[in-house]
């Protein structure tokens, strides 16, 4: 049986952009493009290693990152000096990200707002569509977005020290398994880091489908992840049915 | 209270949609659009003097009695209703419908760099967005534009409320 996780709280590609911007301190308008592209291509397979169900947006974008870097390794071509040269490569990318970036931050602003049937009520009015809303597209409510779960895998994995020796009677875990369990882990304790979650054996395959269980109880809002800072420890809440 | 503002209270407290002060003059006897201003204005006043639980907001182009954002917690669980909620893809689209309508689906793709039918498609069920017409290029695409139940929801009396995007307003000086 094969499991393939949509992420939707992905945000697509320039999210990511944004993401790796941000993470490098980077300004915004002078991106060191070689560096960028490297990190970006290295989420993309890191994404695509996990089954993650890439849109082909991503790979556009990957496309267009690889076309600057190379257009800013050659030299200008004679003839368009004057003019030419002061045209960056990569001006068009950074329209389209500082495009976005405010559209983002417009987005969290308007939700900053108190807004009708969450912070504020009319008069006993019927429940609205907004409220009333199930099957429908999954919205989550993330304190801890996909990006910081994904770093926090790396290091795991990273952390791994050699690799693992083909077991053929290797255990065999299914990512049903796997949620229920953490579930059942996340009744008891009330709140568990992921690393925790893992455990003691920190074989390649349980901790994908630790990580992978994870994302799809987010998904499915049965739980919650928390972080207490940049590379603080993301801590796993089972979420408060408010039923 | 004077009585005219009593009756204002009276119409805003019966009416299901947010109360237009054209239809409030339209009702009440001897008063024109300046007079009723001033009576709802008086009324929002006495609302706020008081401190309860509910206050008269200006929202859609109306007015419409609201509880408090600090009665929020009280009130969910009243209706012990998950508190309604949008997903950041449709908040983003959401956005971009806002500031940048009407607008053609193919705009928004390109401004949020991935395909929003998904989003497009929940915004339009839940009555935040709606279809104003077809563009004339060929292909007639669907323009969009968003709703007076948006400006309900997010608490606006209308767009020019809305914030302005700092960000796109200095890019456009810089260059």
């Amino acid at each position: 049986m094969s499991y393939e996780i949509k992420l939707d709280i992905f945000e697509g590609p320039l999210d990511l952009l944004l993401y790796l911007i941000r993470k490098n301190e980077i300004d915004i308008t002078n991106i060191p493009i070689a560096l960028i592209t490297a990190q970006y291509l290295e989420y993309l397979e890191m994404m695509r290693s996990l089954n993650l169900d890439l849109a082909g947006e991503y790979l556009l974008l990957a496309a267009t990152l690889v076309h600057i870097k190379s257009k800013m390794l050659l030299p200008p071509v004679e003839g368009e000096l004057e003019e030419e040269e002061g045209e960056d490569p990569r001006a068009e990318l950074v329209q389209q990200l500082l495009e976005y970036q405010a559209f983002k931050e417009a987005a969290l602003s308007l939700d900053r707002r108190p807004l009708l049937d969450r912070d504020l009520f009319t008069r006993g009015a019927p429940e609205e569509a907004l409220s009333a809303e199930e099957g429908g597209e999954p919205e989550a409510l993330i304190e801890v977005g996909v990006f910081e779960l994904v770093a926090a895998f790396r290091r795991i994995v990273a952390g791994l020290e050699r690799p693992e020796e083909m077991e053929i009677d290797a255990e065999k875990i299914s990512l049903a398994d796997r949620i229920n369990e953490i579930l059942v882990r996340l009744e008891e304790e009330k709140q568990l880091t992921f690393e925790e979650l893992i455990g003691e054996r920190r074989e390649r395959r349980r901790i994908i489908y630790t990580f992978l269980a994870i994302l799809e109880l987010m998904k499915l809002r049965m739980v919650r992840a928390y972080q207490s800072g940049p590379f603080g420890a993301i801590r796993i809440f089972p979420a408060v049915e408010e039923e | 209270m004077d009585e005219k503002v009593a009756i204002i209270e009276a119409l805003v407290f019966a009416s299901e949609a947010p109360l237009t002060a054209d239809k409030i003059t339209e009702i009440l006897p001897g008063t024109d659009r300046k007079g009723t201003a001033s009576l709802l204005e008086e009324l929002i006043r006495e609302y706020e003097q008081r401190g309860g639980g509910i206050f008269l907001a200006e929202v859609a182009g109306g007015f419409q009695f609201r509880t408090r954002t600090e009665m929020a917690p009280w009130i969910r669980k009243l209706k012990a209703a998950r508190p309604a909620m949008l997903s950041p893809a449709a908040m983003e689209t959401l956005a971009v419908i806002a500031y940048r309508q009407p607008l053609v689906k193919s705009e928004i793709d390109r401004i949020r760099g991935v395909d929003v039918s998904g989003a497009l498609k929940g915004l339009l069920e839940k009555k935040l967005v709606r279809i104003v017409g077809r563009k004339d290029v060929p292909g007639k695409p669907i323009i969009y534009g968003t709703t007076r139940k948006f400006l309900e929801v997010f608490n606006l009396k209308d767009l020019s409320e809305l914030p302005t995007l700092r960000e796109l307003k200095d890019l456009q000086t810089a260059s």
